[in-house]
């Protein structure tokens, strides 16, 4: 049995959404998202924009006050809401790193490279001269293929796919164990992706590194990930090994989800048939009753509407909430 | 007159800007027939926008084309006046941008919005205007369109964007329709519905399409001939089935090595295209992709390779394929001695 590094249970994270008193709004960002990740896995987290799955993993790191919910990391907690018991930060920030999205928002313009990757070790102490900083700096620029040159320069004189790399280098600065990936690729261009995938899974073998992976491109995700979360409107809809959510999805938003991606393959998609989801999402400041899904779902009934359909373990590691998975099955 | 809808033949423009000039487009030429669907993908900086907005006349200063001739519906469009221009923009070719965040305006109406372009080009009256603004908004799949036109762009969704977006480039019955990146900004769900209805309209309307994109997913599914490009010129040409199941470039065959698969059970290591896209101020002597090309021969690094064709349609520039056709030649003079 694996070790499990991470484990998520009922994680809330409600942002205030206009109104005062008692009515006041909630946009319910993420809404009882239970998960755990073992040590060295990669767990995948894909759902559309608005679904929650970047706020997840910023609630993690404590990024934002959580609303509800428990984290423990390495069977020690991070936050229970419940019990309000709430650990301090600044040890676990450098067991836990993130990896941003946009990496020309992501890097401070008026530092140089090196001072990006050195901050990091600056507010942990980490090299007790400078002569250690630099090498450090240095080190973790070579793991990201970058050079010792580039450590004076700007992030203006990098492109895309190299200032992923810084990110990705002040990330790993600090030694974390656990990396949470928030869409770092879907600004690069796509010769540029497969190197950065790879780089990924090379620093993860070298340096047993686990993996929040949170994207919204379902292929990239099942190329490096050993699970797959499926998210919608804040809820998380189904969770399995992601060969099997591939080959075998069970709920119907995983199952459109899939038939949506576009195929580089002309035949095979001339001969495919789509299933074109209706409508949009719906806002999650107000979201449907019970499954929040059953507006866009080909399968709704009164129930959906009625319950809130419970995550179940339908097969060994395959979980997923509908009332229907018989029906669409 | 030309047989063709559109008929670019060997388009130079540059870009002059303080740092240099930049050659955005070297040598290109393209022809599509009516109704025809045309993917151009590649990556940024590549030059599949400017080629499209070429034909439309948007590439105003620094842009400067040097040569070549544009050929559109009978217009001859290097020789055209701007007044001459905006005649046909809108009216016999239209675009849909990127984002539909940011091409609307916030402060007008859908509803206004797509007037505008039927005034523009048509002697329609208010209430007839109005009428076609909203039998628009149903063929593009808007539910209420009463009450939409009303709206303004911030009560909609990126998807509803999009849609009043091409409703708009439709209110003219184009010609040809240029759609760049346009589910990019999309999600999956929503870009599956995108596409789907472009390729109704398509059918609808009988109007050609040049989709730029570097998501080869959408081209195959939706194109029926796709342009390759890199560092401003078209590296391969072919139809969906050549490229994708034939591809003669190194280019190519790297983008389609590097797009991970969905159905495979064991887990492959994704063949990436080393190196970084070309610095278009400078540019390599040769080929532009021989510093990233794994089978960079001499001549690569000195001179551009020719076109080879394949057929009738699938045609490359790669010395390597030129060598293949060399020998190739040079075994059949073997046999018949």
């Amino acid at each position: 049995m694996s070790e499990k590094l991470v484990q998520v249970e009922h994680l809330r994270q409600y942002f205030p959404g206009g109104g005062f008193g008692k009515h006041k709004k909630y946009i319910q960002a993420v809404d009882d998202v239970s998960f755990t990740i073992d040590r060295g896995e990669t767990l995948g987290l894909v759902g559309e924009s608005g679904c929650g799955k970047t706020t997840t993993g910023r609630t993690l790191l404590r990024l934002y006050e959580p609303t509800g919910g428990r984290f423990l990391y390495d069977n020690e907690v991070i936050f229970d809401v419940e019990k309000k018991q709430y650990a301090a930060m600044l040890p676990y920030r450098k067991k836990m790193q993130i990896v941003f999205q946009d990496p020309y928002a992501s890097l401070d313009p008026r530092m140089t490279i090196g001072d990006i990757v050195g901050e990091a070790i600056d507010v942990h102490k980490i090299a007790s001269n400078k002569q250690e900083r630099y090498e450090i700096i240095i080190e973790m620029l070579r793991r990201v293929g970058l050079n010792s040159e580039h450590a004076n320069r700007y992030p203006h004189e990098f492109s895309g796919g190299q200032r992923q790399r810084v990110g990705i280098a002040r990330a790993l600065a600090v030694k974390p164990e656990f990396i949470v990936c928030d869409e770092p690729i879907s600004a690069l261009d796509v010769s540029i992706q497969a190197q950065v995938i790879n780089m990924f899974e090379d620093l993860q073998a070298e340096m047993g590194l686990t993996y929040l992976f949170i994207a919204h491109d379902l292929s990239a995700v099942k190329h490096i990930s050993n699970r797959i979360g499926v998210m919608y409107l804040g809820r998380m809809v189904e969770l399995a090994d992601s060969y099997e959510l591939i080959t075998r999805p069970l709920h119907p938003y995983t199952k459109s989800l899939i038939s949506a991606i576009p195929v580089a393959d002309p035949k095979a998609a001339r001969d495919s048939k789509r299933i074109v989801l209706e409508g949009d999402v719906p806002s999650p400041l107000n979201p449907p009753s019970g499954c929040r899904f059953r507006t866009r779902c080909p399968y709704a009934d009164e129930q959906c509407a009625a319950q809130t359909p419970e995550w179940r373990e339908l097969e060994k590691g395959h979980f997923a909430a509908c009332h229907h998975i018989d029906k669409c099955n | 007159m030309s047989e063709y809808l559109v008929d670019i033949k060997n388009e130079r423009l540059s870009f002059f800007t303080p740092a240099g000039e930049v050659k955005a487009l070297n040598d290109v030429s393209i022809h599509m027939r009516e109704g025809e669907v045309l993917g151009i993908v590649g990556e940024s900086g590549s030059g599949k926008s400017v080629t499209a907005y070429s034909l439309m006349g948007l590439t105003a200063h620094p842009g400067k084309l040097i040569d070549g001739s544009l050929y559109f519906n009978g217009h001859q469009i290097e020789t055209m006046s701007d007044k001459e221009m905006r005649k046909i923009r809108g009216n016999e070719v239209s675009i849909i941008f990127q984002d539909p965040m940011t091409s609307l305006n916030p402060v007008y109406t859908i509803g206004n919005q797509i007037m505008e372009a039927v005034f523009l080009h048509t002697d329609k009256n208010r209430a007839q205007a109005k009428e076609r603004a909203r039998e628009l908004l149903e063929l593009v799949g808007i539910n209420e369109p009463e009450k939409r036109l009303r709206q303004y762009p911030h009560e909609l969704s990126g998807g509803m964007r999009q849609r009043v977006m091409i409703a708009i480039a439709l209110a003219c019955e184009p010609k040809l329709l240029i759609a760049d990146e346009p589910t990019t900004a999309l999600d999956v769900t929503i870009q599956a519905q995108i596409l789907e209805l472009m390729m109704e309209l398509k059918d609808k309307l009988g109007m050609a399409i040049i989709m730029i994109t570097h998501d080869l997913g959408v081209v195959a599914s939706m194109c029926e001939r796709i342009a390759v490009m890199y560092a401003g010129k078209i590296v391969e040409y072919g139809t969906a089935d050549d490229i994708f199941y034939s591809p003669k470039h190194e280019y190519t065959k790297g983008l389609i090595r590097s797009i991970p698969k969905l159905d495979t059970k064991e887990h492959e290591r994704l063949v990436p295209i080393e190196g970084t896209p070309v610095d278009m101020l400078n540019p390599p002597a040769g080929c532009p992709f021989a510093p990233r090309c794994d089978s960079c021969m001499k001549i690569c690094l000195r001179e551009m390779p020719p076109v080879t064709h394949f057929g009738r349609v699938h045609y490359t520039q790669c010395w390597l394929n030129q060598k293949e056709e060399m020998e190739a030649k040079q075994e059949k003079g073997a046999a018949n001695e």
